[in-house]
Parts: C-alpha cells; sequence; structure tokens
C-alpha cells in the first residue's frame, strides 16, 4: 500500500481536482433560490435535483461552504426523541444516514456506535420510559437499561452511588451515531454541483423583496436575484432573514459552548449524554473528546467564550468521567442556536408565498440535515408540505399545537 | 466574569442575574384575540442589535431593565423599570358585550 500511495501521489492524478466548481455571475432568474450554505440549504439543492429534476437552482452563501452552525455542532446523530411526530421525522433522518457516503461517494466517516442517556432522577426515569416505549412504537431500536447493563456499556462511568448526582438508569439508543459534520454539507454540496447547481460563496443576502404577498426577489452585495421559489435555511441567523421579508419567528438565539481535548487512546465507544448534569461527550474517531453542553443564559448573536460556561461543563463532565481531569483542552468554540419554545424546528409555508422556512434548529440540527433537505424539497417541488413536516409547520403557535421536545434535548438548556 | 451594573446593587456578577425578555407591551387579555394573544407569547423580535430587557437579580428578586447589545455583547445601560413604567395599568375583565 505505500508503494500504490507513493505512486498516486507523483501520478497525474494527484492532486485531485477541486470538489467545487468556481463561483458563476448570476443568472437572471432561478427556479430555486436556497439562502444558506450549510448543510440543510445544501442538502435541500441536491435532492431537488435529484428526486425532483429540479436544477436551475442557486445556493448562496455569505461566508464559506459549511462554515456556520454546520461546522460548530457536536454530530451527534440520534432518534431518540418522546413525540412520535420527532420520532418518525429523525427516525428517517438517521436512515438516511445510514447509507449517505455510498450515495454521495464522499466519506462522511458514519460510525453508528450507539448513543446512551442517563438519568440522575426519578421524573428523568419515567420520561425514559415513555421515550423507549414511543421509539420502539415507531421502530426504532432503544431500550431502558439498569446500572449493571450501563457498566456494560461503558465500563469507565463514574458509577459511584455517593456522587453528587448519582446514575440511576440509563436509555440505550443503539441508532445512535456521530460523523463528519463538514464532509456531508461537502458531499452535498459535490453532487449537487454535478446535477448543475450553483453555489454562490460569498454573497452574503441583503434585503428580500415581496410583491403582493409572494417572494419576488433576492437582494444580495452581488446584485439582485430573481427566484420562483426561495428557502432560508440559515440557522444562527433565522430571525434576521426572515424579518427581511417581514416574518416575524418565535425563535430567540443563543450560543452554544463546546470543546474538544487532546486525543487520547479510543476508550469511549457509545456517545454518551446526560440532561441532569447538562453535558454530553464522545470520543471522535481522532480520539479528541467531544464535551457540548446547554446552550448560554441569556440571549446573543455573539461566539464569544465565556470562562464560567466552561468552568461547569468540565465540572460535570468530570463527575461522569474523574479521569479525565488531566486532559488538556486544545480547541472551543460555540455555534448560535434558534430555539423554539417547544424545541423543534419550524419548517414548511411562511406567510410570504413561495419562500420557505427551514429555522428554528436550536440544538438539534446536524442529525436532521439529510431528511430536512429531501422533504424540503420535496415540499418545494410539489409546493405542498409532506405529512411528516406538518407538525413543524409555523402555524403550530397560532394554534397552540405545540411539538415539545425540551426533555428530550441531549442537554436541557 | 461579566459584570451586570444592577440600578440596585452595584456591578455584580452576571450569574447572578436571570433574564426575563425583551419589554413588550401586554395586550389586554379580556380583548384579545386568540392569534393576536399567541403572537405576544410566542413571537420574538430576536433582534441583533440593541434590545431593551427586563433582568432580576436574583438574590434580592429585584427587576429593573437594562438596554445590551446583543452582536458585541454589551451592557450599554441599566436603569429601574419605574423609568418607563410611570403609571400604573389596569387591565379590563373580558368584555361580555363583545
Amino acid at each position: 500500500m505505500p508503494w500504490g500511495l507513493l505512486k498516486y501521489g507523483l501520478g497525474r492524478r494527484y492532486p485531485a481536482g477541486p470538489d467545487f466548481p468556481a463561483r458563476p455571475e448570476f443568472k437572471p432568474r432561478y427556479d430555486v433560490v436556497i439562502i444558506g450554505g450549510g448543510g440543510h440549504g445544501l442538502a435541500t439543492a441536491y435532492y431537488l435535483a435529484r428526486d425532483w429534476g429540479i436544477t436551475n437552482v442557486c445556493v448562496l452563501e455569505k461566508g464559506y461552504l459549511a462554515g456556520g452552525n454546520t461546522a460548530r455542532n457536536t454530530a451527534v446523530i440520534r432518534s431518540n426523541y418522546i413525540t412520535p411526530e420527532s420520532v418518525r421525522f429523525y427516525k428517517e433522518s438517521v436512515d438516511l444516514f445510514n447509507d449517505l457516503s455510498g450515495e454521495l461517494g464522499y466519506n462522511i466517516l458514519y460510525s453508528q456506535r450507539g448513543q446512551l442517556t442517563l438519568a440522575h432522577s426519578d421524573a428523568t426515569v419515567r420520561t425514559f420510559r415513555m421515550r423507549a416505549e414511543v421509539g420502539k412504537l415507531v421502530g426504532t431500536r432503544i431500550e431502558m437499561v439498569d446500572r449493571r447493563q450501563i457498566r456494560e456499556i461503558v465500563p469507565c462511568l463514574n458509577m459511584d452511588e455517593n456522587a453528587r448526582q448519582p446514575i440511576l438508569a440509563g436509555l440505550w439508543h443503539r441508532d445512535g451515531a456521530t460523523g463528519r459534520h463538514d464532509a456531508v454539507a461537502w458531499g452535498y454540496a459535490a453532487r449537487a454541483a454535478e446535477y448543475g447547481v450553483e453555489l454562490h460563496q460569498r454573497t452574503e443576502v441583503t434585503g428580500l423583496e415581496v410583491e403582493r404577498g409572494r417572494i419576488a426577489a433576492v437582494e444580495t452585495n452581488r446584485g439582485r436575484v430573481r427566484g420562483g421559489h426561495v428557502i432560508q435555511a440559515v440557522a444562527g441567523m433565522s430571525s434576521v432573514v426572515a424579518a427581511m421579508a417581514g416574518i416575524r419567528l418565535p425563535i430567540r438565539s443563543y450560543p452554544l459552548q463546546a470543546m474538544v481535548t487532546q486525543p487520547v487512546k479510543p476508550f469511549l465507544d457509545p456517545l454518551v449524554s446526560s440532561s441532569g448534569l447538562h453535558t454530553y461527550v464522545s470520543q471522535s474517531s481522532r480520539g479528541e473528546l467531544v464535551i457540548g453542553g446547554g446552550s448560554d443564559p441569556y440571549e446573543l448573536y455573539s461566539t464569544r467564550a465565556t470562562l464560567e460556561l466552561k468552568e461547569s461543563l468540565i465540572a460535570h463532565t468530570l463527575e461522569l468521567f474523574p479521569f479525565l481531569a488531566n486532559l488538556r483542552l486544545m480547541r472551543q468554540w460555540a455555534g448560535i442556536t434558534d430555539m423554539t419554545p417547544d424545541y423543534s424546528p419550524i419548517m414548511g409555508e411562511s406567510p410570504v408565498r413561495n419562500y420557505w422556512l427551514d429555522a428554528g434548529w436550536g440544538t438539534w440540527g446536524f442529525k436532521a440535515t439529510p431528511v430536512s433537505g429531501k422533504r424540503m424539497a420535496e415540499t418545494i417541488a410539489r409546493e405542498q408540505v409532506p405529512e411528516i413536516l406538518r407538525p413543524f409547520r409555523l402555524d403550530r403557535f397560532k394554534t397552540f399545537d405545540l411539538a415539545n421536545e425540551m426533555g428530550a434535548t441531549a442537554a436541557s438548556h | 466574569m461579566k459584570v451586570m451594573p444592577c440600578p440596585l446593587n452595584g456591578p455584580r456578577n452576571i450569574s447572578e442575574f436571570a433574564c426575563g425578555g425583551e419589554v413588550a407591551e401586554m395586550p389586554e387579555p379580556g380583548r384579545t384575540g386568540d392569534e393576536d394573544w399567541a403572537d405576544f407569547i410566542w413571537m420574538s423580535n430576536n433582534t441583533a442589535g440593541v434590545v431593551r430587557e427586563w433582568w432580576c437579580h436574583v438574590p434580592t428578586n429585584y427587576w429593573f431593565i437594562a438596554e445590551r447589545n446583543t452582536v458585541s455583547d454589551e451592557i450599554l445601560k441599566t436603569y429601574p423599570a419605574d423609568e418607563v413604567f410611570t403609571a400604573r395599568r389596569e387591565f379590563q375583565g373580558r368584555d361580555e358585550g363583545s
């Protein structure tokens, strides 16, 4: 193999060509304009082309592809929610993730290792039972586990009964997985570009033109572009972009801080999370521990770091894994999470005709990348919201018909 | 740690405070339709810029108003709520006639 690698390195096939074509000039009109070149926007572009033959599409990205919250999440893939509507939706996403590397011809380093959620109180144990039963009903792999089984799944967990918050039980979700978040977006972008979708990086949307209740055009720093349909997929900036079309959303934006440690030998196979301790931990394929927590305590659009949040996150993580105390942190960062009142996304119609929403992705956006792309593409192509997305419509707030997932987020906020 | 200048207690660590959300006028509950009421409860301006919010110093349970920039994370101004709310507002019961 080393010889093969050397030959490849010196051969004419290397360096390989770029994955994405250079940015073209705007065409006067597109069938679909996608605002946001993150995972969701690029997946929507891909499925519009693959499933519906709609290729006169452009993706507008103010920075670089997948440079926003697609790059900032902690790459947890799971479907262990509490309402059947959510479980059905996220299960479809997990199913799509299973085949994604092969389908895109792009290695997303998908690794299905299971996710273990821990309960430290009787109340949490009760919701685990409900989540397990709902999950089984919908057809996901999920079960309650006791302390002995938890020891078998993650032998290095601190099971001390005298801990401040001792572990009472667990929710074991075999479908839980992780993957390389950038590669998911890049894979979608590369294949969408092959179908003829235009990728416009460094193109910032500055305004939206609405005529007689219908979206007419999108203004950018590179000029005006017309689209038959426009969709916004701008996690972290949903309210700001929607406001350009005169739309108010039930979203409040908070930073969420995460971090990784220096790499160590593999010791932690499943993803471990605890909503009681506001932390979730996984070991990346490079050996780094990825640690994320709850959102910041007040609304903010800044991705700055705060020492107090890092300290509490580390303290809680050390309660689960005390032996990590000597590890050093390598990097830390924050993403902006668009939190909705019921911890579910907002997808589908907006008050403006032909302007579609893919918003409110809070802390649960990455895992929904394939399904939101596929189903938003269907929504736009058929101009009709499919049944699986109906529970997440914006209008649910008018009718007080919420899909409450507060208890099933990885770390309650 | 970030410091919040409390109008009552002076500068204190921000971990002692809870944010109560943007200052918004509450519609008359008895005279507001379901849709407007839902709008008041759920919708948010979520402004990227200067906002005016309710904050509470939790140990003293003192509510006041703060103006801060949600992009730069700067607290611009804090003052007691009676600088804005100068008169008591009475809400009517449900208007039976309508």
